[in-house]
């Protein structure tokens, strides 16, 4: 499943530049764990100083059944999307959601702490956000 | 009910007022009552969703509110708007003034019941 954007060319140039310009939190390189296209939950990924932030869009998930689990660095979100399916002897016309078991891997940036995370699920969407640890933010040095 | 993205000429028209929104996924199922939609918002809270039925076209909006911390920098984005909005076009037979709209964890439910006459009726054979 995927959400057709249709994105104005200068929007486009501006994110590219904005990427370049800042330290990103970590690389988003194309990984061995697959593409991020076509996937579901999609996801959104971004970072402050203090912390790394992950939104997976994942309407109509029983909170009860996602799975996050962080284990050597890796973020896993798992879980089953269980639709409605039609009554009987209805005619389908639009079949575009996707239903089933779905599972999305993010490889997280060495500075952060699996031990201070939160994840919230809300308006379909779930947000994770996890801590850097205090010594990789950065620190302002007085001079004397 | 059609999708009025199969149109060419009307996916133009909505292509240049749509530029920016995304589309949102939907399930579109009929049964001999009426015409049960679902959408996917997901991001979007309730008071964001706006449904519009105006001259035989449905029209679904919403706008994306994510709890986003200050100073946050985007670094991946698979969901790059912050709109959805999907147009239908309805057929006469349905009963715009029944819809019935239900709203949860982002997924939209409409039901449109066709109108009574417009239901399917069993007509009795008489044999003479």
């Amino acid at each position: 499943m995927r959400y057709r954007t249709l994105f104005p060319r200068d929007v486009f140039a501006a994110l590219e530049r904005m990427q370049h310009e800042m330290q990103p939190p970590f690389d988003w390189s194309p990984s061995i764990r697959g593409g991020s296209g076509d996937r579901f939950p999609a996801m959104n990924v971004g970072g402050t100083p203090q912390s790394v932030e992950i939104y997976a869009f994942a309407p109509g998930v029983d909170p009860a059944t996602l799975d996050v689990q962080i284990e050597k660095g890796v973020l896993t979100i798992a879980g089953e999307r269980q639709v409605e399916t039609p009554a009987e002897k209805a005619a389908v016309h639009i079949d575009e959601r996707f239903a089933g078991r779905f599972r999305r891997v993010v490889t997280l940036p060495d500075d952060t702490d699996a031990d201070a995370v939160q994840a919230r699920y809300r308006d379909g969407v779930l947000h994770i956000s996890i801590a850097r640890k205090a010594a990789a933010q950065p620190r302002r040095i007085a001079v004397q | 009910m059609s999708d009025n993205t199969t149109k060419p000429a009307a996916q133009e028209a909505e292509a240049a007022r749509d530029e920016r929104c995304l589309m949102p996924a939907v399930d579109v199922f009929e049964d001999a009552g009426g015409i049960t939609l679902y959408a996917d918002l997901p991001g979007v809270p309730k008071d964001k969703l706006s449904l519009q039925v105006e001259a035989g076209n449905l029209t679904i909006e919403g706008e994306v509110a994510l709890a986003v911390p200050e100073g946050m920098e985007a670094t991946h984005a698979e969901v790059d708007l912050l709109r959805y909005r999907r147009a239908f076009s309805l057929s006469k037979e349905l009963d715009t003034e029944k819809v019935k709209a239900e709203f949860a964890n982002g997924v939209l439910k409409l039901r449109i019941p066709k109108a009574e006459h417009a239901q399917p009726k069993k007509i009795a054979i008489r044999i003479d």
